[in-house]
């Protein structure tokens, strides 16, 4: 649904007088499939909403190439623009109009005529539940209110692909998670969505599949739990009741196990590559030798584990 | 999808959002009449001095061509403030990824303010018809088209300078500091006749004072005078230049 071939921008930037270029975007290669939300996680200023923008035709590319929903980026920009939605990270309403005023507006610009585009607004202030405030003015609204219009202006021509850019910024924890649920439901309706973001738990929880950006590049890219699996694999933690060495020279000989962590007086730390299958593998490799055990934990990776060892540094340091 | 079609429907919603902010309605509709009470009288007594009758007649004739000229050039040079509001609001970045002609986004917008200027323009005309202001139908017809085109170049010249500055703290100063002068060097309040001689030749390098001669012209009856079709000459080719380079602008910059 998105192909992209070496997205390259450059902005200008000066200081003290002189102009130096600032590479923001330095040739990037993606493809999004149809129907899946990716996530486009990074830390600020690492050339997020600079790939969204270029690829929802706000801004022109230096080189590089894109096909967005069928259409030709450079070729045909306002084809592309009538196949997609894009939410900038502010948002953007007028103060002294109502959300329902605002669909119609929208829907209007995409070409409806007068009552299609009234019928649309209705439509979406249903499906997107603002019947409770959409006729009030803008400017009453809650920061989840907004966001909500602002997601019901972006898709209210039915988009093949929608853009969203850091989409839950600066909303409560309840509104975030609603807004998840508005996403998977557009998603489910057979909509691609691209978004990005900052937070490690939105790019976990709501992405089918991720990229991961720092500087301008991208450094990794699959579903989150691929590359949580690729980076370091999960850790096992057992507890034992003596026979710590014993145990430690058993389970190190096992193949399922990648490596033996640390060892303490009475705990081992295994590295091994899907926690979840090789506890049982390691129960019985302890059983059937008799070893007592006392507990069992295991510790998966965050996708912050895989950024620092894509990158060097922790994404919330970044 | 037509232009036409585009800068009506940014058109209307500008107007909708003029309509629903009643202090630019009521400020809108004070000034005229304060500017008309205000200066008149003074300028009545000034014209005894270069030989004029000294009625309000006479003074309304030079008067309010001048502060049709000046209503163009304040209104019109202040309102890239608005389009630095939207752009701040996200609202035009929201409406450029329709497809919606990116100039219709700007015109659309610029004719907003054109109206609001002119609806000013005509109360100037209406207050001032009981006071003894005469002019020839025609002629005020010619003017008022004059005026619209001279509004539509400040507002175009505006979103220019707004578009390059991008700095609301910036961009008073700025206005200011170029309205001023035009508007002293166009003679809108005292006419430019009781200038020194060096500072009429600066005046012929202000378009809005060969805009003041010809408004005044039309207002005099003179339809003939070659002031008019010189004024309209320079007007009518500034304001395709000024369209022609924020459109351009516009689109480049935001793409």
């Amino acid at each position: 649904m998105i192909q992209t071939r070496g997205l390259r921008k450059s902005f200008q930037a000066k200081k003290r007088r002189r102009v130096t270029m600032v590479e923001a975007v330095r040739g990037i290669d993606l493809t999004v499939a149809e129907g899946e939300i990716f996530g486009f996680l990074g830390p600020n200023g690492a050339g997020k909403t600079t790939t969204l923008r270029m690829l929802a035709t706000l801004l022109a590319p230096d080189g590089g190439d894109a096909i967005v929903a069928g259409a030709d980026l450079l070729a045909d920009p306002r084809e592309v623009r009538r196949r997609i939605g894009y939410v900038a990270q502010s948002g953007g309403t007028w103060d002294e109009v109502s959300a329902r005023e605002e669909l119609a507006l929208q829907a209007r610009m995409y070409g409806a005529p007068k009552t299609e585009a009234r019928r649309a607004a209705e439509a979406a202030m249903e499906s997107f539940g603002l019947a409770s405030f959409g006729d009030r003015w803008c400017k009453t609204y809650s920061g989840g209110q907004r966001r909500k219009v602002d997601i019901a202006l972006g898709v209210i021509h039915r988009p093949r692909v929608l853009f969203l850019d850091e989409p839950t910024t600066g909303l409560d924890p309840q509104s975030r998670i609603n807004l998840w649920d508005e996403v998977k439901r557009l998603r489910d309706g057979g909509m691609t969505i691209f978004l990005t973001t900052h937070y490690l738990e939105e790019a976990d929880v709501l992405c089918d599949r991720i990229a991961i950006i720092d500087q301008g590049a991208v450094v990794a890219e699959g579903t989150p739990a691929e590359l949580k699996q690729e980076v370091s694999g999960d850790v096992v933690s057992v507890v034992l009741n003596g026979s710590t060495s014993k145990a430690a020279d058993l389970l190190a000989a096992e193949p399922y196990v990648w490596a033996l962590e640390g060892q303490q007086a009475d705990r081992l730390r295994l590295r091994v590559g899907d926690g979840a299958s090789a506890i049982p593998l390691i129960l019985r490799t302890l059983d059937s030798s008799g070893i007592e055990l006392g507990a069992v934990e295991l510790y998966r990776p965050s996708l912050d584990d895989v950024f620092l060892a894509k990158t060097g540094r922790s994404l919330r340091d970044a | 999808m037509t232009l036409a079609h585009d800068v009506w429907l940014v058109f209307q919603r500008q107007m909708l959002l003029v309509i629903r902010t009643p202090i630019w309605i009521v400020v809108g509709l004070a000034q005229p009449i304060i500017y008309l009470t205000l200066f008149a009288p003074m300028l009545k007594q000034a014209l005894v001095s270069v030989g004029s009758p000294g009625t309000y007649a006479e003074a309304y004739l030079v008067y309010v061509p001048g502060l049709l000229v000046a209503i163009s050039c304040f209104g019109g040079f202040f309102s890239g403030f608005g389009l630095l509001a939207e752009l701040r609001a996200g609202v035009i970045e929201r409406v450029r990824v329709t497809p919606v002609s990116r100039q219709a986004l700007l015109l659309g917008r610029a004719l907003r303010e054109v109206v609001n200027m002119f609806i000013q323009a005509l109360i100037i005309t209406l207050l001032a018809l009981p006071l003894g202001l005469r002019v020839p139908a025609g002629d005020l017809v010619l003017a008022y088209l004059m005026f619209i085109l001279l509004a539509l170049m400040a507002v175009t010249v505006s979103y220019g300078v707004a578009l390059l500055i991008r700095n609301e703290g910036a961009l008073g100063p700025v206005y200011n500091t170029v309205a001023q002068p035009i508007m002293l060097l166009a003679g809108v309040l005292l006419p430019i006749a009781f200038a020194p001689l060096w500072l009429k030749r600066v005046a012929d390098w202000n378009p809005f004072y060969w805009a003041t001669g010809a408004m005044r012209a039309l207002f005099a009856g003179h339809p003939g005078a070659s002031v008019v079709w010189e004024g309209a000459v320079v007007v009518v080719a500034l304001t395709i230049v000024a369209l022609t380079w924020s459109t351009r602008l516009f689109a480049r910059s935001l793409r």
